[in-house]
């Protein structure tokens, strides 16, 4: 089943064409990274695809259902309703996690269950202490976002994000903010995410983490997708653009 | 006079002073937030109109802008004005007054909250008003708290501008007793009141201060 359609997105700041013609279709259970040099426009794919920003051109789908269609070269959204519908299907985890510094781990996790969703209070209390407890959380339950680690706080937010149970994830560079070691921490809850077929996209600059988790991996420069394929197909690319990036991470 | 009587005489204006104190923090704290929001607004007329409105609110003294409150309504409209409408005139004319500082105080608070929070909310899929008041609002409080308190200890001060419209708070009760009696007393008396006032003023603030202190 297809999760998530993005066909032809065009997005310009002002003069600046940041994103030329890009199009991306993923699959239920997939994990799909977008790699690239930094400015390549990965991270406006990211926020275009979660209406953080809007498409200039383009059709944009989650499940069947249009969030935004192209109209004569122009993309119109859906209707607000729809939109917010759709909003449930995904979740995003940012690079610097924008927990919500007021709030406990434990509320900042079940909070948005219960005003947005409305599920009841004590199933969302429960529901956020097992995503503690799988994210390795359980003793933070009460600690405030500035108490933790840089780590931590990002399981949080992973946390957070899965506690109104997004049929597909999208990460933006989940670890720069991190150092190595803390890095390790967050890698392994995701990939702990995927063998549970978690469906994700993730925009990052960990080559090999990129290599073991993606079914398919989309090589980005100048607002174009360069290369996409299987991790071996971009790992051992005859683009000599690919081989030279890549080069300078594996060593 | 002995020191009691007097007291006692300038007790029913710091009742006067209290009131108010208490009327214009109660109507200025949320107008002034409602407007910040045009201060902030898309809407390029909106944004001007309040712009203007602040600037002339802060560039002239709140002495001229409660007598323009007072005989307004007589000069413009030829409504005769009723001395009950003394002590309205001056809550307007402080709390249009007040509003204006607090608005601006609440546009540093509101601009200075990182755009990923608003982002975040966005992506769990709260409302406008649920990212507002849930995310934002508390945030913002714990921000300008510290710019708050000067206002208001400002204000306990500014009470005594309300006998330009000769209503009897405490300072003006304070220089009829001084030169009835040719004494200074009452008005040193005055003195010890707004200190006393505004310590209770500083207190409240930084009790409210370390209840949010429980995150950064």
């Amino acid at each position: 089943m297809i999760l998530l359609e993005l066909k032809h997105l065009k997005k310009s700041f002002d003069e600046l064409e940041v994103i030329k013609d890009f199009s991306l279709s993923v699959k239920e259970g997939e994990v799909v990274s977008i790699i690239g040099p930094s400015g390549s426009g990965k991270s406006t794919i990211l926020r275009c695809l979660t209406m953080l920003e809007q498409m200039d051109d383009g059709e944009l789908s989650y499940l069947g259902e249009y969030a935004a269609k192209s109209e004569n070269g122009r993309c119109v959204y859906a209707s607000k309703e729809k939109l917010k519908q759709i909003h449930h299907y995904f979740g995003l985890v940012f690079q610097n996690f924008n927990l919500f510094p007021h709030y406990s781990v434990l509320k900042n996790i079940m909070d948005a269950p219960v005003s947005v969703d409305k599920v009841p209070k004590e199933e969302a209390k429960k529901r956020a202490r097992k995503l503690m407890e799988q994210l390795g959380l359980s003793e933070k339950e009460n600690a405030y976002p500035y108490q933790l680690s840089g780590g931590q706080q990002q399981r949080v937010s992973i946390a957070r994000a899965l506690a109104l149970q997004p049929k597909i994830l999208f990460f933006d560079e989940p670890t720069s903010a991190l150092d190595p070691e803390l890095t390790g921490e967050v890698l392994k809850v995701i990939k702990e995410l995927a063998k549970e077929k978690m469906t994700m996209i993730i925009v990052t600059h960990e080559m090999q983490f990129a290599r073991e988790l993606s079914d398919r991996i989309i090589f980005m420069e100048n607002g174009v997708c360069v290369q996409e394929g299987t991790p071996d197909e971009i790992f051992h690319s005859e683009n000599e653009r690919v081989r030279d990036f890549i080069g300078k991470f594996v060593g | 006079m002995s020191f009691g009587t007097m007291l006692g005489q300038l007790a029913t204006g710091m009742l006067v002073t209290g009131e108010i104190f208490f009327l214009t923090l109660l109507f200025s704290l949320p107008l002034g937030l409602v407007i910040s929001f045009g201060r902030m607004s898309k809407n390029g007329l909106l944004r001007t109109i309040t712009k203007i409105y602040i600037s002339i609110m802060r560039g002239t003294p709140l002495m001229l802008q409660l007598i323009v409150v007072y005989f307004a309504p007589y000069y413009i409209f030829r409504i005769r004005i009723s001395s009950g409408y003394r002590m309205i005139a001056v809550i307007i004319g402080f709390v249009l007054n007040y509003a204006a500082y607090f608005a601006e105080i609440y546009r540093s608070g509101i601009q200075s909250i990182p755009v990923g929070q608003y982002e975040a909310a966005k992506i769990l899929g709260y409302s406008k008003g649920q990212t507002f008041f849930k995310i934002i609002l508390p945030q913002v409080i714990k921000r300008i708290l510290p710019a708050v308190t000067n206002e208001v200890i400002t204000l306990v001060k500014d009470t005594s501008l309300a006998f330009v419209l000769a209503v009897t708070e405490m300072f003006t009760l304070a220089k009829q007793v001084a030169a009835a009696q040719t004494t200074i007393v009452p008005l040193m008396a005055a003195g010890v009141f707004y200190y006393l006032f505004n310590l209770l003023v500083a207190f409240v603030m930084e009790t409210l201060e370390k209840k949010m202190a429980y995150y950064r």
